[in-house]
């Protein structure tokens, strides 16, 4: 019952975006079934379909769960960006200097290195806010710009192949390579860059569940989060929480350099990140900070972000920007929650429990 | 002036006013008493336009009336003041009080219109307001005749106030209950809800007593006493003053020596030295914000060592410098005087709050020191669900949905299943029912006698006289005097509390 509740909101949301974005289509001059039709069915079409969605959901999953850690905290981890900018070219680095050893070793290495890129770039704000009081919203923002130009730097002025006109790193070495699933599952072919990094994700939402819900730095760090007064009296150090969180989300948020560099372009690509940081935020919020949920709302933009490619392509009129249009009209009605909590409630369906 | 006939309310499958009948006499002061969950509150906010009666009707002056929202309340004549402030911290007296009636046309507000009338009111009931005062600069007592004001202002002839003095001073309570008198001379009529039985008696003209969503009587003041009415709230005898066994005093297990305490730009607490020992209640008695609170929390580890100078010592261990964590592990227990802010966590549920400060030891914890052992957890949970009485008994509910009774009765029950060699206690039934107090008192008299220190602040003067076996009285921050809580007498105590030496 109680997770019928949770799982109702975000589904009126969503239902009620796909409506506003139907008569945005119809008023467009096109139909919206037809449209709807194109957008799931290609994206959820085996293999090439479901393989895009399932790669496109991997970054998504990483920040969502990022975010969502942050929160558990009373944290708003707005720069996810930055920290997953940060770790794809630690990872890319350490790929492109031991370019030569063997996968065992450099493997473990890259996701090391991106894991700690993410982390550092995380704890700042962490500390900043742990030891000044300085809000992480403002911090992680400006970390975002920080962190993008300063790879930028080292991208164009040390790690670009010498003549090369694209923005990218040279190329890691094979030892770094991340093994596509094309090569486990019969029927998906190679040349879509769905790799291990997608297993990775959902290990990591199941092991943030239980870091969460069932360890004692979990409940350490949701007590913090719900109250930190009260926290403080259990005895938990308020600071040391703020910075473990927001260390968590970074290095979450610094596992999409994986998927990206590791399992996709095998090299830093610059500028690679489709806003997987900021759309993170609204995953972990249709999610309802929860793994679960985040999976689930990490697949539901992944439709969209690879469905909207036939849309573009086959409709008279209505161009892939109707996925923006969806994206946004979802955030808009989940953050509409508590006005909706007024007309809904005399369903007795969003009623909070009253004793 | 007001009457409720036959009003019933229904939340979902609970029934919050049933079949209820209060009828309130023009130009008097009526007190509705109940316990926390009676339905006093309901039945006042559907008075008010709050709630939407589901039967019965409201009558005022006789006449039957549609009250739909609290806009109809005020054009009747019908004022509320609620237990939370509802100011504007930054603007002055009178625009809080023109707030949603702003004097003046369209374009321009005229505010010194306002003033005017705000002042003539004002001195009419010799509320000492002055409209220009910012609402942040005035203290709590000065805040609640804002609110006054504000019912005044707009004419209200009926003023129903939810818990008025809970936020009060036994000065400023004085000073408030000669406010009502005036306003009941002036022909105004009162209504008040309470729980505070001693301040019915002193006020009030009525009594309405609920229990259980009903009424349960109705009696002159002047015919009753506390006693009566508190059987009649509780349904039983209830026990009103504490009976206990002479202390047998031990070792000192706390020894406090010269602590001062800066918070906030300010010395809190100056010089305080003293000794709590085993098997002994030590009570300090003060009005509220005397240092009591900064003095509690730096005990418990709660205020950075920085702030502090001076000695703390646990069993001659000097603690001064050490955190909550640790001082928790050596045995120190601390029931808070909010326990909304510090107490509970109040989105988990009652299971996740009954492990708070155990939450990283043995027996919660198994499994490679990491895990927890939900096993455990709701073991821990249903003990003291069940030692403490916690209504409703489910672990699994969220602390939030529980009365300030439970709730209050989840956290002590925590606090004595670490069997504590001291404890600290802060305001121990503040807005708790009377039958839970009686339950809270035996409780901490029980903890004494098995051994265990016990320091006591209180605000209710009745609750540390008759609790402690030694009292201390703060003022400003200091010791202004220690009494036998035995021999002395109110009045003795109270000087202490006012002038200090």
């Amino acid at each position: 019952m109680k997770l019928l509740r949770e799982l109702l909101f975000p589904l009126i949301a969503v239902v009620a975006a796909f409506i506003v974005g139907g008569i945005l289509i119809l008023i467009i001059g096109d139909n919206p079934i037809e449209t709807y039709r194109l957008l799931f069915g290609s994206a959820l079409s085996w293999p090439v379909g479901i393989g895009y969605t399932l790669f496109y959901a991997t970054p998504l999953i990483f920040t969502g769960l990022a975010v969502m850690v942050a929160f558990r905290c009373g944290l708003l981890n707005i720069g996810a960006e930055g920290q997953l900018y940060i770790a794809a070219f630690a990872t890319a680095w350490v790929g492109i200097t031991f370019a030569n050893l063997s996968p065992w070793l450099l493997i473990p290495m890259c996701f090391v290195a991106a894991i700690v890129g993410g982390g550092v770039w995380g704890a700042i704000p962490g500390i900043l806010k742990a030891r000044f009081g300085s809000h992480e919203v403002i911090n992680t923002i400006m970390l975002n710009f920080l962190a993008v130009a300063l790879v930028s730097y080292f991208i164009q002025y040390h790690y670009k192949a010498p003549g090369d006109p694209i923005m990218q790193s040279v190329p890691i070495g094979w030892g770094a390579h991340v093994a596509r699933l094309g090569k486990f599952v019969p029927g998906l072919p190679q040349f879509i860059p769905l790799n291990l990094a997608f297993i990775l994700a959902l290990v990591c939402a199941g092991l943030v569940y239980i870091f969460l819900w069932r360890t004692k730095w979990g409940y350490e760090l949701r007590s913090t989060g719900t109250n930190p007064s009260a926290a403080e009296y259990g005895g938990i150090s308020v600071r040391k929480q703020i910075i473990i969180a927001m260390t968590i989300s970074g290095s979450l948020a610094g596992m999409v350099g994986i998927n990206e560099v590791l399992g996709h372009r095998y090299r830093y690509y610059d500028g690679f990140s489709d806003n997987y940081g900021f759309t993170g935020i609204a995953v972990a919020l249709l999610g309802r900070n929860h793994p679960v949920g985040v999976i689930i709302s990490a697949l539901l933009f992944a439709i969209l972000q690879r469905g909207g490619i036939p849309v573009d392509a086959f409709t008279t009129h209505v161009t892939k920007d109707i996925v923006q249009v969806l994206q946004g009209t979802i955030i808009l009605f989940v953050a509409a929650e508590a006005f909706f909590r007024g007309p809904f409630a005399q369903w007795g369906l969003l009623k909070r429990s009253k004793v | 002036m007001i009457e409720l006939r036959n009003i019933t309310k229904r939340f979902g499958d609970v029934i919050a006013n049933d079949q209820i009948n209060i009828k309130v006499e023009p130009g008097t002061i009526h007190a509705i008493v109940g316990e926390n969950g009676a339905g006093k509150s309901t039945a006042m906010r559907i008075a008010y336009g709050f709630y939407k009666a589901d039967e019965g009707e409201i009558l005022v002056e006789g006449q039957a009336r549609e009250i739909a929202t609290p806009h109809d309340a005020i054009a009747l004549g019908i004022g509320m003041v609620h237990q939370h402030f509802m100011l504007v911290d930054t603007m002055t007296v009178a625009e809080n009080i023109v707030l949603g009636a702003e004097p003046g046309n369209a374009v321009a507000l005229d505010l010194a219109a306002a003033s005017v009338e705000i002042r003539k009111l004002s001195e009419e009931f010799k509320l000492a307001v002055n409209p220009n005062a910012v609402i942040e600069h005035l203290s709590v007592g000065q805040q609640q005749r804002v609110e006054l004001l504000k019912a005044l202002y707009r004419h209200a002839r009926l003023l129903i106030l939810d818990e008025p003095t809970a936020v009060l001073t036994p000065q400023e309570v004085e000073e408030f209950f000669a406010i009502l008198r005036r306003m009941r001379e002036q022909g105004k009529t009162v209504v008040i809800i309470t729980h505070k039985l001693a301040e019915v008696l002193a006020i009030s003209d009525e009594v309405t007593v609920m229990r259980d969503g009903k009424v349960v009587g109705r009696v002159q003041t002047s015919e009753t006493n506390a006693a009566e009415l508190a059987r009649m709230m509780v349904g039983r005898e209830v026990l009103l003053r504490v009976e206990k066994p002479e202390a047998n005093p031990g070792s000192a297990e706390l020894s406090v020596q010269n602590l001062s305490i800066v918070s906030k730009g300010a010395k809190r607490v100056d010089d305080v030295s003293f000794e709590v020992r085993k098997g002994e209640i030590l009570g300090i008695a003060g009005v509220e914000g005397n240092g009591q609170t900064e003095l509690i929390e730096a005990l418990a580890g709660l205020i950075s060592p920085s702030q502090l100078s001076g000695k703390i010592l646990f069993e001659d261990r000097d603690i001064t410098k050490e955190g909550a964590r640790l001082r928790r592990e050596l045995g120190i227990a601390h029931i808070p005087e909010d326990r909304h802010r510090r107490g509970l966590l109040l989105e988990f549920d009652l299971a996740e709050n009954a492990i708070l400060g155990v939450h990283y030891r043995k027996p919660i914890v198994s499994y490679a020191g990491v895990l927890l052992d939900s096993m455990a957890i709701r073991q821990r949970a249903n003990d003291i669900i069940q030692g403490f009485d916690v209504r409703p008994a489910n672990p699994d509910l969220p602390a939030r949905s529980l009365s300030g009774g439970n709730q209050q009765k989840l956290i002590i029950g925590r606090e004595f299943k670490v069997e504590p060699k001291l404890l600290l206690v802060s305001q121990p039934t503040r807005g708790v029912d009377i039958g839970a107090i009686e339950f809270i008192h035996r409780k901490l008299v029980s903890l004494r006698d098995a051994g265990c220190a016990v320091l006591l602040v209180s605000a209710e003067l009745e609750e540390v006289t008759s609790l402690s076996d030694r009292l201390l009285i703060i003022h400003e921050g200091r010791i202004a005097g220690e009494v036998d809580p035995k021999v002395a007498t109110i009045e003795e105590i109270g000087l202490l509390m006012t002038r200090g030496h």
